[in-house]
């Protein structure tokens, strides 16, 4: 392998890892805050993709708006799932053991691909990214990288830093952390603790919904595509350790470098790669990379 | 087990050994097929009722004992079944080992997490890489024989096979709950601190439970390969620990008798949303009336099937006691 | 059996979090036939130095010996064990099982025999025995049979006990085992206490001082992790740094 060619695989490694991390923040702000485990979480980002392919023409015909244009009505609509399905399953959820809320969001996966199925088919589709992202970009004399994947990257990193910012420095996100640990005291103090978990969790989705939509450019837009992200989430919790976004974060990146350099320098196992390191990490810490801190 | 409840098994057993009198030999592939699906169903009992760990990698016990009877069965001529099913169960106790070593460190969710993480990688083993054949699967060539008393090519024998192995398996469970060890794996469901206080060392308990609930889902692949012929990546899909998840919490978790009724059930409901004669073209779409199924039952029966009974009793004669039953298990 | 045996021994036990010391430097030991007392505020550490002792916690520094062994690297099982039973401030016991259940599989700790899958665990005799023992002993054989859920809260705080004797241990751990009971279950479990301090060496986390003052023969005063006082009860009263900083700054 060539230098440019490494450096074009770390540099999409950087991409997909920045890409996993973020799906899986919106996975621990849920269950972090709410003790949710919701399974439905790669669902969300399987719809986000399709949002992006079924709402392109649509925003364009009507406003003739283009990617973000798309990606904000998107955003939009996420919210607003987000809202109604807190408010109308999710919060249910939140008194049940672990088991009932993998089954019954493991139920609710099976509903989204059917409705999926049903509204869009089940067909793979493209979806082009925007013009002003679509070309490459020179990185030194040998080699151009895509202009979009930087884009992506990018966006991630600013959405991580902006999620880390509200949490840790916003009164919302104090409340909102102080949520997860003392439920009643919380309640007891006025906020309305409903009200909280409902924005939450609208952010959840609307992150994992995000994520699907900027990705389908580079991954292609196909019914399975929920159900790969969420288990790969979950490997980057196990990973990174119990609580930990420093370990996420690390974590994701890891499997990025593993995933993508895997695929290309071993392409028949580049599936059980990513199991493999996390055998080997469980093996040298049985935590995870680091302990909640 | 109280009475009735033994009255209940022995019935089901019964009607079990009857079926093949009255039944189609479509309705005897498809009991067996549920039969093995009880034994499935059974293994996940003793993880999940029983000790109290949520696994969700089950399917790849199954994956490993099913694929070991294909790819460790002659090419040329049938193997023998006293050999090839006890090692079939062993790679499956293997995988367990293996899976249960690292994943009986982490807790709750992250349990559930690791478990199917773990299946995931077992899947792409026999996906991706040409151990397993990919995705079009390996045949079985020739069907395992037990000299010349069994031939399980015929439905029959097959069915009279996996019956067997499901009596045994029930009873020898049922015996294993209530000896030392099994008690010990119900403290350490209900307390296991309190177990740890007192003495227990609980890895080594929850070890071994996962080696022998794999062992038994390895044995239910095992019956999987021999009576389809046929194994293929699907046999280890997180779907598939998806089911029998939801088998047994729709039969009753803490109860044997809740699997075997949970996987009956769900096939039931599969036939039902999968039918053409009442769906018609809508058929097709069938994951959506049983995924709806599975939240329903999960969100109004938590306690599953096995509690009906109980609970119309309960309506019936107005009775309120603030327990699951006053005078608790001993 | 001989009384004023030292059987547990704590030697300059710490525990330290980060920058946060929760347990400096406390040394105590338990004799055969006398109850220790360790008593002070909240956050003073006590229940991080009973963690400790238990082995549900490593300490950063010190030792623990245990019948004249060193245990400090045992973990919680292997001392309960070795003769060290432990009680807890919550409730730990198995609301699903009856009360006499509760005991047995305490018991079959002490005869865990796991691999006999085919016999009943009613029929294991040293089992049965030592749970018909203490379920006496605590005073629980009419309600044997009844879930343990159903207990009031003092008699779930006596099946605590129970189950603690169940192991036979020869040292207590207990931990605050008066939380939440009103006076006549008080009286009946220091009544318990008292006739069980005779063969047991026993340390008693606890905020009742009228129930502390009575039965201790030996109280360490703990203040912000380290010890402040420790000495017989009339020490202890007298004390003035004790005075200053725990029974109240008049």
């Amino acid at each position: 392998m060539d230098v440019a060619t490494f450096l074009i695989q770390c540099l999409n490694a950087l991409q997909y890892g920045l890409l996993l991390f973020l799906v899986a923040s919106g996975l621990t702000l849920i269950f972090g805050i709410m003790g949710v485990i919701n399974l439905a979480h790669g669902s969300f980002y399987m719809i986000g993709a399709y949002m992006a392919f079924a709402l392109a023409p649509i925003v364009g015909a009507t406003f003739g708006g283009g990617f973000f244009a798309t990606l904000l009505l998107g955003l939009v609509l996420a919210v607003l799932l987000g809202y109604l399905l807190e408010w109308a399953f999710f919060s249910f959820l939140y008194e049940r053991e672990h088991l009932q809320q993998v089954l019954m969001t493991y139920g609710l996966i099976l509903v989204f691909e059917e409705c999926r199925s049903l509204l869009l088919g089940d067909t793979v589709h493209g979806v082009s990214p925007p013009d002003m992202l679509a070309g490459t970009i020179a990185l030194g004399e040998m080699m151009t990288y895509p202009v979009y994947r930087l884009f992506i990257s990018g966006v991630c990193l600013l959405l991580a830093l902006g999620m880390y910012l509200v949490l840790s420095r916003t009164r919302i996100g104090m409340m909102i952390r102080a949520g997860s640990t003392n439920r009643e005291m919380v309640q007891s103090l006025g906020i309305d603790i409903k009200f909280l978990y409902r924005i939450v969790f609208a952010a959840g989705v609307a992150i994992a919904v995000f994520a699907g939509m900027i990705a389908a450019p580079v991954s292609s837009v196909y019914p399975g595509m929920g159900n790969s992200v969420l288990i790969i989430c979950f490997v980057v919790v196990v990973i990174g350790g119990i609580g930990s976004v420093r370990g996420a974060l690390l974590a994701a990146l890891l499997i990025g470098v593993v995933d993508t350099f895997g695929k290309v320098l071993l392409p028949q196992a580049s599936g059980v790669l990513v199991y493999v390191l996390m055998a080997l990490i469980l093996l040298w810490k049985p935590d995870g990379l680091f302990k909640a801190g | 087990m109280k009475r009735s409840e033994v009255l209940f098994v022995v019935l089901a057993f019964a009607a079990l050994a009857l079926f093949p009198l009255v039944a189609e030999p479509y309705g005897i592939d498809r009991v067996t097929k549920i039969m093995v699906f009880c034994i499935f169903a059974l293994s996940l009992e003793l993880l999940v009722g029983s000790t109290g760990l949520v696994c969700f990698g089950q399917a790849a016990f199954l994956g490993v004992g099913a694929y070991a009877a294909v790819l460790l069965s002659p090419q040329d001529g049938p193997a023998a079944l006293w050999w090839l099913l006890p090692v079939s169960m062993l790679a499956a106790a293997a995988y367990a080992l293996f899976m249960g070593a690292l994943s009986l460190r982490t807790r709750g969710v992250y349990f559930i997490m690791v478990t199917l993480a773990f299946s995931q990688m077992a899947f792409y083993v026999v996906h991706d890489t040409p151990l397993g054949g990919g995705t079009d699967g390996i045949y079985l060539n020739n069907k395992p024989v037990l000299g010349t008393l069994l031939d399980l090519d015929r439905p029959l024998p097959m069915y009279g096979f996996t019956l067997a192995c499901l009596l045994i398996v029930f009873v020898l469970l049922a015996l294993i709950l209530r000896s030392r060890f099994g008690r010990a794996l119900a403290g350490i469901r209900v307390n296991e601190q309190r177990m740890r206080a007192t003495g227990f060392s609980t890895y080594p308990y929850k070890l071994a439970a996962f080696v022998l609930s794999g062992a038994i889902a390895g044995l239910a692949g095992f019956l999987f390969a021999v009576k389809d012929g046929f194994v293929n990546p699907e046999l280890m899909s997180w779907h598939l620990s998806g089911e029998v998840l939801i088998m047994i919490i729709l039969g009753g978790l803490g109860h044997l008798r809740g699997a075997l009724l949970g996987a009956f059930v769900f096939a039931m409901l599969q036939e039902f949303f999968k039918s053409e004669a009442i769906f018609g073209d809508f058929a097709k779409h069938w994951h959506l009336g049983l995924g709806a199924s599975i939240i329903l039952s999960v969100a109004l029966l938590p306690r599953g099937l096995v509690d009906v009974p109980h609970q119309v009793v309960q309506r019936l004669l107005g009775w309120r006691s603030n327990a699951p039953g006053g005078k608790g298990r001993s | 059996m001989t009384s004023g045996e030292v059987l547990l021994r704590a030697h300059g036990l710490s525990r330290r979090w980060g920058g946060l010391l929760a347990v400096d430097q406390v040394s105590l030991e338990l004799q055969r036939g006398s109850v220790h007392a360790v008593i002070g505020t909240n956050g003073a550490g006590k229940s991080t130095l009973i963690n400790m002792l238990s082995g549900e916690l490593a300490p950063t520094g010190g030792r623990v010996e245990l019948l004249g062994q060193d245990v400090t690297s045992w973990s919680q099982p292997r001392r309960a064990r070795a003769g060290l039973g432990r009680s807890y401030q919550r409730n730990t016991i198995y609301p699903s099982f009856t009360v006499f259940e509760n005991c047995r599989l305490a018991a079959q700790a002490r005869t865990p025999r796991p691999w006999a899958w085919w016999q009943d665990a009613r029929k294991c005799p040293t089992s049965m025995a030592t749970a018909q023992t203490s379920v006496e002993r605590a005073g629980l054989n009419d309600l044997r049979e009844l879930a343990a859920g159903l207990l009031s809260h003092g008699q779930k705080r006596q099946l605590e006990i129970a189950m603690c004797l169940a192991t036979e241990p020869d040292v207590l751990l207990l931990d605050e085992p008066l939380a939440g009971m009103g006076a006549e279950e008080t009286e009946r479990m220091l009544t318990l206490l008292a006739e069980l301090k005779a063969s047991h060496a026993t340390l008693l986390v606890e905020h009742d001082m009228d129930a502390v003052f009575r039965i201790a023969d030996c109280i360490t005063v703990m203040v912000n992790g380290s010890v402040i006082a420790s000495g017989t009860p009339d020490f202890v009263r007298n004390s003035p740094q004790v005075r200053v900083a725990y029974l109240g700054e008049h």
